[in-house]
């Protein structure tokens, strides 16, 4: 049934398309929709897909190192630098205790000591994948808890190079030494003495510096210079596998590399296009990952000892999330922000996959015991979706409100209600603004730390996610004037809006929109006063800019203001045309072609000539007899 | 040597071919403040304090402006409305101005002959200003008459040129030393002997 691959693609494709759309329409994160379509479509429900699964598996691990490399784009050295106390503090801890605790009870269960260790090694790991990917669905990277769990798998994604460094000597001492063979020349680091070996990861890491500095961007440069779009995506693809390949070679992750390599271009002026370029396919094939992991869960093990396997099951997801629990708790995460932590990389990552096999092909793990492992580390992955809707559903919206509710509301005069949500710098300094004149806004933010030093200035805050009805609701909506959505993430506004327009239409909605094509839809959604962070800043700068050549300042002045008004007004005639739904891919095309629209209809409309008021040479001109200029 | 204050106001400098004239030979005059009113505050937001200051350390005081609408631009309009406060610049104890000097300089596209009961302006340039005559008045300051440069359209480079030595040796007379009751006398700066045209 599965020889063709149009055949196959097919069935991936479809399979996305229909369980992912579900997710979402019920409010679930992407993630477990694809995982709900691996399942399906694998070889134990429809069975459209068989034992391919697995080279499947290890195609899709490639966009878990694209993914990695768009991390690393977006932090540049020096904030990397900045975190490296809580990459080791926290991934250690997390790390160190969960191995620890995993050994004793594989030991108690019975299993000799070797296997025990590669099992704790295995399930101290997380899935980036999932734990990432999820994280920035929901906007949550630049939360204490999104900062946290990124220094978590960050430093587990460098532990496992020693791990995997590790393995051989366990087969050593486990005695089946005949393990050893294939593998060895399989890549650099393990045919060199230990010393060696940091010098080799060493060495290897200063390249992908270098060569980020020296060769990347010049190569970059003429690339950009042909004008060539395709180009780019090839130029960006070889970045990555280079990159990979290099450090398959000398045997680091190349998810490590990946990011390593974003770090080093995330200063370059290629940022963004990378970014850009790069983004869609990652997200296919993160997708195209979550749905081989979910296609290899192997039912026929669990229905051979479903009791063991459940129970080993449970039990390791309570050490990892007891651990994350208490590694929180040392670093003083807020109580909210310790739950997202645990529950979000309470799984066993895609990491467990290559150690367990690995260790399967050293002797040290029999058949069984690595199957078990596998399902185990499959199952946990596509629990975690489901564990984080629990805590968000059930969790934290008693933690959240009950915090909110113990403060009195207070001096707000009802009729003046004002609702802001997001107090980020956007938000922040809307609050101010309003405070200053004797306005105390309702303020709504998901950052918990944030949330506690408002309280204490004295701010009316509830924590949580603005977009449940329940906040909004307890936040007091229903006699509110005005809500002020000040959220960064584009998708999280648009979340707010609807769900305020269907609930509230009574209640105006001021709406910051990043860019043009955020207001477009805030537009369809039937929002007017919209508010896009690149409009007015921009045209402030590019007025002093002008300025600076001699231009006059209240001229200026003046045609900042028709500038503003004739954008508004291209803005609600451009959002009209419905063909502006965007495929994704072609969408940077397409911004291109409208912003050439968009300057040559500046050309065409004569927004740049100047008008003639208070112009004597325009009535000289008209007028040679006298009159009152 | 007394130090004078250019208060102007012109929406469309870059366009007043009369204006850049006058203006172009003040640049670089000892005690002479250029303060260009619509370059400082493009949004109208007068920094009174700022403002109210500078009147402080000047002696003469000079509204620079083109005549509109038998008038001053807004922007003159908006700093006498913010600057001279009550108690600050007039009222019981509003004498911080008292016996400065102030006076219009103007420019206007019609010509002398249209602003006289005759002309379709039916009235003068002097009678258009009597709210600057007054407030100079209740300021407790000494106004004398304007200077004005009339029918701009027709006037040739040479002609601007002429007005603008005028114009700076005006500055330099007002500076140095000069009579009020001698220049009051006329109805026009313009007119004074001294100066050549």
């Amino acid at each position: 049934m599965s020889g063709s691959l149009l055949f196959e693609a097919i069935v991936f494709l479809a399979g996305a398309i229909i369980c992912v759309s579900i997710a979402k329409r019920l409010g679930l994160s992407s993630v477990l929709g694809y995982l709900l379509a691996g399942i399906l479509i694998g070889p134990y429900v429809l069975g459209f897909v068989g034992e391919e699964g697995e080279d499947i598996l290890h195609f899709a691990e490639f966009g878990v190192v694209v993914m990695l490399f768009l991390i690393g784009l977006e932090i540049e050295p020096k904030n990397f630098w900045s975190m490296r106390k809580s990459i080791l503090g926290m991934g250690g801890i997390q790390v160190s205790l969960t191995v620890v605790i995993t050994y004793a009870l594989f030991t108690l269960l019975g299993y000799n000591w070797e296997v025990a260790l590669v099992i704790g090694m295995a399930v101290a790991l997380s899935s980036t994948a999932i734990a990432l990917q999820t994280i920035k669905e929901k906007g949550l990277m630049d939360t204490t808890f999104g900062t946290s769990s990124f220094s978590i798998l960050l430093f587990q994604d460098i532990i496992v190079i020693f791990m995997i460094g590790a393995l051989p000597l366990l087969s050593n001492a486990s005695e089946h030494t005949n393990g050893n063979t294939g593998h060895s020349t399989s890549n650099l680091i393990e045919s060199l003495p230990i010393g060696l070996q940091t010098l080799a990861i060493i060495l290897s890491v200063v390249l992908i510096i270098l060569a980020g500095r020296f060769v990347i961007v010049p190569m970059l440069r003429k690339v950009a210079k042909t004008g060539v779009r395709e180009l780019l995506i090839a130029a960006a693809f070889l970045i990555v596998f280079g990159i990979s390949y290099l450090m398959e070679f000398v045997g680091i992750s190349p998810a490590l590399g990946a990011f390593l390599g974003g770090v080093v271009l995330s200063t370059s002026e290629f940022k963004h296009e990378l970014e850009s370029t790069l983004e869609p396919f990652k997200n296919l094939l993160l997708g195209l990952f979550f749905m081989a992991v979910g296609a290899s869960i192997n039912f026929i093990v669990i229905a051979n000892s479903p009791m063991a396997i459940g129970g080993i099951l449970v039990a390791i997801i309570l050490i990892k999330a007891f651990v994350l629990f208490v590694t929180g708790q040392v670093f003083k995460l807020k109580l909210d922000q310790k739950l997202l932590l645990t529950f979000s990389l309470a799984q066993v990552g895609e990491f467990a996959f290559v150690l367990l096999s690995f260790a399967f092909q050293l002797n040290i793990l029999e058949q069984e015991q690595m199957d078990m492992m596998l399902v185990i580390t499959a199952v946990s992955m596509s629990l975690t979706p489901i564990l984080s809707v629990l805590n968000e559903r059930l969790i934290l919206p008693k933690f959240g409100t009950k915090e909110s509710i113990s403060r009195p509301m207070d001096h707000i005069a009802k009729s003046q209600k004002i609702i802001l949500v997001g107090f980020g710098h956007f938000g922040s300094t809307v609050g101010r603004f309003l405070r200053s004149h004797g306005i105390e806004a309702t303020i709504l933010d998901f950052d918990s730390n944030r949330v506690d030093f408002l309280r204490k200035m004295g701010f009316e805050v509830y924590y949580g996610d603005a977009t449940r009805l329940d906040l909004l609701e307890s936040a007091g909506i229903a006699e509110a004037k005005l809500l002020i959505c000040a959220v960064d993430n584009p998708r999280v506004t648009k979340d707010i809006t609807k769900l305020v327009k269907t609930n509230y239409p009574d209640v105006e909605m001021l709406v910051r929109a990043k860019n043009r094509y955020d207001a477009y839809d805030l537009i369809n959604m039937g929002i007017d006063n919209i508010y896009r962070e690149s409009l007015d800043t921009s045209l402030a700068l590019a007025s002093d800019a002008l300025h600076k050549l001699g231009f006059r300042k209240y001229t200026l002045n003046r045609q900042v203001q028709n500038f503003i008004k004739y954008d508004e007004a291209s803005l609600r005639r451009m959002a009209e045309q419905p063909e502006r739904d965007e495929n994704y891919i072609f969408k940077a095309r397409k911004e291109l072609e409208e912003q050439e629209k968009l300057l040559e209809d500046d050309f065409k409309r004569g927004i740049i000539s100047y008008d003639n008021h208070w112009d004597s040479e325009h009535i000289r001109k008209q007028l040679q007899k006298p009159n009152e200029a | 040597m007394k130090k004078v204050l250019i208060l102007f106001a012109h929406p469309k400098f870059e366009k007043s071919r009369a204006n850049a004239a006058l203006i172009e030979r003040l640049n670089d005059k000892k005690h002479v403040t250029f303060h260009d009113l619509y370059e400082r505050y493009p949004n109208f937001h007068i920094n009174v304090q700022r403002e109210q200051e500078l009147l402080v350390e000047h002696d003469i005081i000079i509204w620079h402006h083109p005549l509109y609408w038998y008038s001053s631009p807004a922007m003159l309009k908006q700093w006498k409305d913010m600057v001279l406060e009550f108690n600050w610049a007039y009222g019981p104890n509003g004498k911080v101005l008292h016996n400065k000097t102030v006076f219009n300089v103007i420019t206007t596209g019609g010509s002398r002959e249209v602003y006289c009961t005759e002309g379709y302006n039916t009235y003068t340039v002097n009678e258009f200003l009597r709210p600057f005559e007054q407030t100079a008045k209740l300021c407790g300051m000494n106004y004398l008459p304007p200077f004005a440069v009339m029918g701009t359209h027709n006037l040739s480079d040479r002609d601007l040129t002429n007005y603008a030595n005028a114009y700076e040796q005006l500055i330099d007379l007002l500076q140095t030393d000069f009579s009020s009751q001698e220049f009051k006398k006329h109805l026009f700066l313009n007119d004074l002997e001294t100066l050549t045209i």
